[in-house]
């Protein structure tokens, strides 16, 4: 089996990790945010498994399970809030929960 | 029976102690039990170990009780530790049984007031300080005790905190007498640090030993403890803060004028004898002040309508005798007055108290009048304690103590002390007998409302007994020889030093006191009985009035340091308000003012940039740990 280098993996894994971030920063629907994140989580899952899979360790795997588990809970925390906001504000917008008060 | 000493002072404080965690938690009748009877089994021992100790006294008259160490630094050694002498025994007997009847006044004086509870919270404190104080076996405990005394008498005559005028007036006195504390505090330091002991017995020998008669040192020491008595027992020029102390409650006046505070002063240069025959022009100054004291005091009490005023400037005068005592060297006569003066002083004030409360807070003697039939007990108890302040001849305490000093100040040599001290005998018996015709006889102008009950009553009626009989034991030669209480006291004091002896000088001498003291009483009668119009009318004049107000204002004291001290300190506070200092630390407040608005601006509210910053945040860490 033809094995793709290591250096492959990683950049595919830096370049969704920028790509989350910039979504993160960009967007101001609050569940696009969530799934940015959800990007960034993942690209730093498929890092460790590249890094596992170059020196032959099963690390790399266990850790991913337990960002998947991480982020399964992240979501279910996240979209309550998400929830909240939209009802309240009736808006999915970050920005308008600026308010320090209430 | 003496090892019992500790309890003493402990009571009483434990007293206060209850009082405090329990405050608002007891009822008035058990506040009353705590603070009356923890000062009454306080009495009770101190009169067992009395007994005990007259019956079969300790070895060299002198017991002493350490409890434990309290500070140990270096050579700097300070024990809790209590030092019974004859002194020291008639001292803690006349404060506790004293303290004792004027707590159980103040039980009834008290009952409608609202801080019940705190009242005899302060009450009892004052009383165990008192006792710490001349208990004390070293400087630093008699210190303790000393500086307790005077917040105690702080927080007393500030009670009624609600008008600003009496927290002036605590203030005041905690102010005054500090200037007193601090010199005393400095000549602890230099007896300390010159003879390296705390210890008062142990530094009084070491003192002979090494100090010379009349050397600077021994000045200095003995200068700087008279200061603090000066403060503490209101003699001149620190007097000024006693008559503004009748801010307080009538019963807290008597404390302090009979039991406790301003006999403090007294007894610390009793105790600390040796210094003053060390220092003769210390001893002489001693002796200056308070024939001073008692004149000035005297003429200003001839003026005062206060009655508790005219009480006050009487306190200043009485210790003002005490003081020429000591300054002459009779020790035992200072110790001796102190004692009668507690009973009659505080017989005085607590039927002052008795006739305030049946009129309705009224203090102004020319708005009384013909009080004598409304309040028959108060007259008489009032009566017997104005006689004996006066020393009336032969039947009162006063009498016998008063003929004393003036006795010992005549042989001491100082023709000038006697006559000085004859001077305020006579102002004496014209000031208290005014106050007497004045409120007591004449046309009945004001109605009574309140009588005195039975908790108020016995201890009028015992102080009177007192202020009787307590004279009887220590009567002149020229009468019969029986001078019990100065030889008890001379086991832990010197004897005085008689130059002139001779029973009918003395007895010339004693008719001389007598007749004056009778003529004072004679000559109150005519100005304040049948010729009050004659009294008013030359207080009319120009002349008259001056010296009035001059005398009622206490000899402009107050203006004085109002003009010469207090002006200027305020002034100067005020220009120097912005100093460089005060620029330090404005600019600790503006720079954190700065760091505030730079930290604020960053919590906007926006999760994005939140976001941004932990990015940016993580970035540069990351480039921190790859590159540095």
């Amino acid at each position: 089996m033809a094995s793709i280098p290591l250096e492959h993996g990683l950049l595919l894994s830096g370049l969704l990790f920028a790509l989350g971030l910039l979504g993160v920063f960009m967007r101001r629907n609050i569940v696009f945010i969530l799934m940015s994140i959800e990007i960034m989580l993942n690209a730093a899952g498929l890092a460790f498994i590249v890094a596992g899979s170059r020196w032959s360790q099963p690390d790399g795997q266990i850790m991913f399970i337990f960002i998947l588990t991480m982020a399964a809970a992240e979501v279910s925390v996240g979209l309550a809030l998400v929830l909240q906001l939209y009802h309240r504000f009736k808006t999915l917008d970050a920005d308008v929960a600026s308010r320090m008060k209430g | 029976m003496l090892e019992l000493l500790w309890l003493v002072p402990a009571l009483p404080l434990a007293g206060f102690l209850r009082l405090l965690f329990k405050a608002g938690r007891l009822s008035r009748k058990s506040i009353a039990i705590t603070g009356v009877g923890s000062v009454g089994l306080s009495a009770v021992i101190a009169l067992i170990i009395g007994v005990s100790f007259i019956t079969s006294p300790p070895p060299g008259y002198v017991y002493t009780q350490t409890l434990w160490t309290w500070i140990k630094i270096g050579n700097l050694v300070s024990e809790v530790s209590f030092y019974l002498d004859t002194l020291s025994l008639v001292m803690i007997l006349v404060i506790t049984v004293v303290a004792f009847l004027i707590h159980l006044y103040s039980a009834e004086f008290m009952i409608d007031e609202e801080s019940y509870s705190r009242f005899f919270a302060y009450m009892n404190l004052f009383a165990g300080s008192m006792l710490i104080l001349v208990l004390a076996n070293d400087l630093l405990l008699f210190y303790l005790g000393w500086e307790g005394v005077g917040l105690c008498s702080y927080l007393l005559i500030g009670f009624w905190y609600k008008d600003p005028l009496n927290g002036r007036a605590a203030r005041k006195a905690f102010v005054m007498t500090r200037f007193g504390d601090t010199a005393l505090a400095i000549g602890i330091f230099l007896i300390f640090n010159n003879l390296g002991t705390l210890k008062i017995q142990e530094f009084m020998e070491r003192a002979i030993h090494n100090w010379s008669p009349d050397s600077a040192i021994a000045v200095a020491a003995a200068a700087l403890i008279l200061g603090g008595a000066i403060g503490k027992s209101a003699q001149l020029p620190l007097q000024t803060w006693l008559p503004d102390a009748m801010a307080g409650p009538t019963p807290v006046s008597a404390l302090i004028h009979a039991a406790t505070m301003v006999t403090a002063g007294v007894y610390l240069i009793a105790r600390t004898n040796v210094l003053f025959t060390l220092a003769p022009t210390v001893q002489l100054s001693v002796a200056v002040i308070g024939a001073l004291t008692m004149l000035i005091a005297g003429f200003s009490a001839l003026t005062q309508w206060n009655i508790k005023r005219v009480l006050a400037y009487s306190t200043i005068s009485q210790i003002g005798y005490m003081f020429l005592a000591l300054g002459v060297g009779a020790w035992s006569a200072a110790i001796f007055h102190f004692m009668t003066h507690a009973f009659f002083k505080a017989l005085l004030f607590l039927s002052a108290g008795a006739v305030i409360l049946a009129l309705e807070d009224e203090h102004n003697i020319s708005k009384m009048g013909g009080l004598r039939r409304q309040l028959p007990l108060t007259f008489w108890t009032f009566l017997i304690g104005s006689a004996s302040l006066s020393a009336l001849p032969f039947v009162t305490a006063g009498f016998y103590s008063k003929d004393l000093i003036l006795w010992e100040a005549w042989s001491s040599g100082n023709r000038w002390f006697w006559t000085a001290g004859l001077i305020g005998a006579l102002l004496t018996s014209i000031y208290i007998f005014r106050v007497v015709f004045i409120a007591f006889f004449g046309e009945e102008t004001v109605r009574v409302t309140r009588k005195p009950k039975c908790l108020m009553k016995i201890p009028l009626i015992i102080l009177s007994v007192f202020s009787i009989i307590a004279g009887f034991i220590q009567l002149p030669d020229t009468i019969v020889k029986f001078p019990i209480f100065s030889d008890f006291l001379h086991r832990a004091l010197p004897a005085t030093k008689v130059k002139y002896d001779g029973v009918n000088v003395q007895l010339t001498l004693q008719f001389l006191t007598s007749l004056v003291s009778l003529s004072g009483i004679f000559l109150a009668y005519l100005f304040f009985l049948p010729h009050r119009q004659f009294t008013r009318s030359f207080v009319q004049t120009n002349l008259g009035s001056a010296l009035h107000s001059y005398l009622f204002s206490g000899w402009g004291f107050d203006w004085f340091y109002e003009r010469f001290f207090v002006r200027p300190f305020i002034w100067i506070a005020r220009i120097d308000k912005d100093d460089f200092i005060d620029i330090f630390y404005l600019g600790i407040a503006w720079l954190n003012l700065v760091f505030h608005r730079l930290l604020r601006s960053t919590q906007i509210g926006l999760v994005r940039w939140y976001a941004m910053g932990i990015g940016i945040g993580a970035v540069i860490t990351l480039v921190i740990v790859v590159f540095l």
